[in-house]
């Protein structure tokens, strides 16, 4: 039986690839088409095929469960691509370069002469409860000025067709390499539709991560060393570290693998003895980077690496206190912090945003909290969040109490629906939810990936990506209209 | 390369290697029986002390019967020499040091290891044992000869080649003790017929019965089994070629007096004794003593080329 798109209905949503029943958006018609003409049983055979590639080709994530520990999963992904126009994305690409120019500003400007509190227009208090300030970068210079080399933006779009970024994050972004994964993956499965369509590639991400990592050493190498440092092998974005390391031809190292010496450089221990190393892709948290500085109690990290990324020596990216951006209230004033530094307007709208801090915004929120989704300033992966619409009376209460001992903390945003994209649901496609995480890098010239990773709510009617939290993803394709 | 790398591909390649040569293990005990006259039967025990793992099996306290035996070695999850937790751990190993190798040597070790677990219950029946067993062997070599075609001649080729003869080295000692130890009773050794078969059984087991016939003997007798897979430097599975490998792999490092020395006097051992005129018990000694040669020589690589222990694993 062909499949038939009579009954797709995403209700009041945009739908990415569908204008209404039956009815493709001019860029996705020859795919639309392609599945139309799609026989049901097969649809669900190359579904099984994309499964069945990703299991041996062990793409996989890292999940905790209390029962079983830790366990490495398949990584879920729907075949179905999410297809956007070059002519939109050219101007979204633009509007992310501006947006982590200024956030690197920012953060710039944070630790030396904090000139946007001075002038007003970031507010004092906000700094002086950040989670992710970090006192010990005071002063420092990392080359090009440069923090948040590597910064993950969320972005979605509103039943009106609007794309807004609905968070930075810039501290350890993931799934970069999920989204080049995607892309081999459904070159497996549907190499057809390549032949029809031209998406722009992805491949070319690990390049230009190396390039902006060896622009962080001073010294004059033919090949400065480069290292991705993990966690191990029980985090959840292990398979990540690992694969950039492996992309980049670099080492991938733990903790206990380097050590700071006398000379205040980092060394890496190998059969041969040490070896230097300039630059570092860290993908630990600030506060397990160096017991000397942080938490001692922390395993993970490298006593001294601070000494040595203060003295020069090495290279660390993102660099130690870059996260004091990825906080919900500050993301609140992205538009006035890139208005501040670059005297523009963004080229990215936030989503709307009352900061509980403000009495007023706080006041509509305490009132409105069945309509709001209500957002901590620094949990990541959908955590500790409220959404109104869905909450228990007992819950809002308990967010209420929460807002009122600590409202600097907690940021509100009105529930969007976010779109829909059609989804392989057995043997029939369904929309679903999405975002989209492109990545941007920020080294001597900034960059940014083609599209990114587009995540997927597979549940029904479920707004949660997090793969974390049972979200899967699709590979996206940006393609030139008339190509 | 790292220190905590060259340590896991080395162990990678063991664990590999150390799956292949259980398989080959339970086959030739399983083809023995069946070979074997009825009404005489082989027993499985000895398997258990011959890999080395009596301490694991006592925790099992189960009769040791064909069942229970082949289960303990093939798929039973805490013991941590199965079959199966071998390949689990060869997994681990490889996801840690996924950059260094070959890519499809991550796809081709996952593949394995899903095949393990797959099939570890109809592995663990009679009718499905063999496809099992098959399987195992096939998929490791796959591996084996992925590593040796495509992989860069670097440390890494040398800490895996190092790890796979070593733990080559110590199974084909493993299994010519499955003939040395009582797996009959003393007076149906007597018996020339079930003698012979059962080395012809033990050449296939390492895959060298047809090496042996063309190359050293018609006849397949004890002395000169001995001498061919203990000796015979032509002969992969031989526990000379594999010293020389890990011999030449060692060369090839940096810092390397201390490997080097513990290697040599392995080999030192080799060529001093007349391994075709060893009795019984004098060839169970001698095993146990190129095993510890053996364990030497680990510790040597440990002290120079590995990463120090975790303050954790030493308090425990």
């Amino acid at each position: 039986m062909p499949i038939e798109l009579k009954d797709y209905d995403p209700g009041p949503f945009f739908d990415e690839m569908m204008a209404g029943k039956n009815r493709a958006r001019p860029i996705a018609k020859e795919l639309i088409g392609l599945f139309r003409k799609m026989d049901s049983e097969e649809l669900a055979a190359r579904q099984a095929a994309a499964d069945m590639a990703i299991k041996e080709m062990g793409i996989t994530f890292t999940v905790y469960s209390e029962n079983d520990g830790m366990i490495d999963r398949s990584w879920p992904f729907d075949i179905v691509p999410r297809v956007i126009d070059k002519a939109e994305w050219d101007i979204v690409e633009a509007g992310l370069k501006q947006r982590v120019k200024a956030l690197n500003m920012f953060i710039d400007d944070l630790y030396h002469d904090q000139k946007i509190i001075k002038d007003g227009v970031f507010p004092k208090e906000v700094l002086a409860d950040s989670k992710n300030f970090r006192p010990q970068c005071i002063g420092v210079n990392p080359p090009h000025g440069i923090w948040a080399h590597i910064c993950g933006s969320d972005l979605v779009r509103d039943d009106k067709g609007t794309i807004y970024v609905l968070e930075d994050n810039l501290r350890v972004p993931s799934g970069v390499s999920y989204m080049l994964e995607n892309r081999l993956v459904t070159k497996r499965v549907f190499p057809e539709l390549f032949d029809s369509y031209n998406p722009l590639p992805v491949g070319d991400y690990p390049t230009q991560l190396y390039e902006t990592l060896t622009c962080l050493t001073s010294r004059q190498l033919k090949r400065p060393k480069v290292a991705v440092l993990t966690p191990g092998i029980y985090n959840s974005a292990y398979f990540e570290h690992a694969y950039l390391a492996m992309e980049m031809g670099a080492e991938l190292v733990e903790g206990r693998d380097l050590f700071v010496d006398k000379d205040d450089c980092v060394y890496m221990r190998t059969v041969s003895g040490a070896q230097r190393v300039d630059v570092i892709y860290r993908r630990i948290d600030d506060e397990f980077i160096d017991p000397e500085v942080f938490r001692d109690d922390s395993i993970l990290g490298v006593p001294g690496l601070m000494r040595a990324w203060k003295a020069g020596n090495v290279g660390l990216a993102n660099a130690p206190g870059a996260g004091v951006a990825d906080d919900k209230v500050v993301y609140a004033f992205v538009p006035e912090i890139i208005r501040y530094y670059l005297d523009e307007e963004p080229g990215i709208p936030n989503v709307p945003t009352y900061r509980c801090m403000y009495p007023e915004e706080r006041e509509y929120v305490l009132e409105h909290i069945e309509e709001l989704v209500i957002k901590p300033a620094n949990e990541s992966g959908g955590y500790g969040m409220l959404i109104g619409p869905r909450s228990t009376k007992a819950e809002r209460r308990e967010f209420q109490k929460l807002i009122k001992r600590n409202p600097r903390n907690y940021i509100a945003q009105p529930t969007l629906g976010i779109s829909t994209v059609p989804t392989v649901v057995g043997e029939t496609l369904e929309p679903r939810h999405v975002d989209l995480r492109p990545f941007i890098l920020s080294g001597r010239t900034p960059s940014v990936t083609t599209g990114g990773l587009t995540r997927v709510a597979l549940r029904k009617g479920s707004l949660v990506v997090n793969s974390s939290q049972g979200g899967g993803s699709k590979d996206t394709w940006i393609v030139e209209s008339g190509s | 390369m790292l220190s905590r790398v060259a340590e896991n591909i080395y162990w990678l390649a063991r664990y590999v290697e150390r799956a292949e040569n259980t398989a080959r293990l339970v086959r030739v005990n399983s083809h023995l029986v069946l070979d074997t006259p009825s009404g005489i039967t082989p027993g499985w025990e000895p398997l258990v002390d011959i890999t080395g793992l009596r301490y694991y099996w006592s925790a099992v306290e189960r009769e040791a019967n064909e069942r229970n035996v082949v289960r303990f070695l093939i798929g039973d999850t805490n013991n941590p020499g199965s079959i199966l937790r071998s390949l689990a751990a060869a997994r681990e190993n490889c996801r840690t040091v996924r950059e260094i190798l070959p890519r499809s040597a991550w796809e081709g070790l996952n593949e394995l290891y899903l095949f393990a677990k797959e099939n570890v219950q109809s592995g663990l029946t009679k009718g499905g044992r063999d496809h099992f067993l098959d399987g195992i062997i096939t998929g490791s070599q796959q591996l084996t000869g992925l590593f040796g075609s495509v992989m860069y001649r670097d440390e890494a080729w040398e800490f895996a080649r190092i790890g796979r003869n070593l733990e080559r080295a110590d199974m084909t000692t493993r299994i010519i003790d499955v003939r040395s130890t009582d797996l009959f009773a003393d007076d149906l050794l007597e018996s020339r017929s079930l003698d012979t078969l059962q080395w012809i059984s033990v050449l296939r087991s390492l895959s060298g019965y047809q090496a042996y016939r063309r190359h050293v003997a018609i006849r397949v007798s004890r002395s000169e089994v001995l001498d061919f897979l203990f000796r015979h430097s032509m002969f992969p599975r031989s526990f000379m070629h594999c010293l020389d490998a890990v011999d030449e792999g060692i060369g090839e490092l940096a810092n390397n007096g201390r490997a080097l020395r513990s290697i040599r006097s392995l080999k030192r051992k080799l060529n001093r004794t007349d391994v075709a005129s060893l009795n019984q018990k004098g060839l169970h000694d001698f095993i146990d003593d190129l095993q510890r040669g053996i364990i030497t020589l680990h510790s040597s690589m440990a002290k120079t080329y590995f990463p120090p222990p975790l303050p954790m694993e030493e308090a425990s």
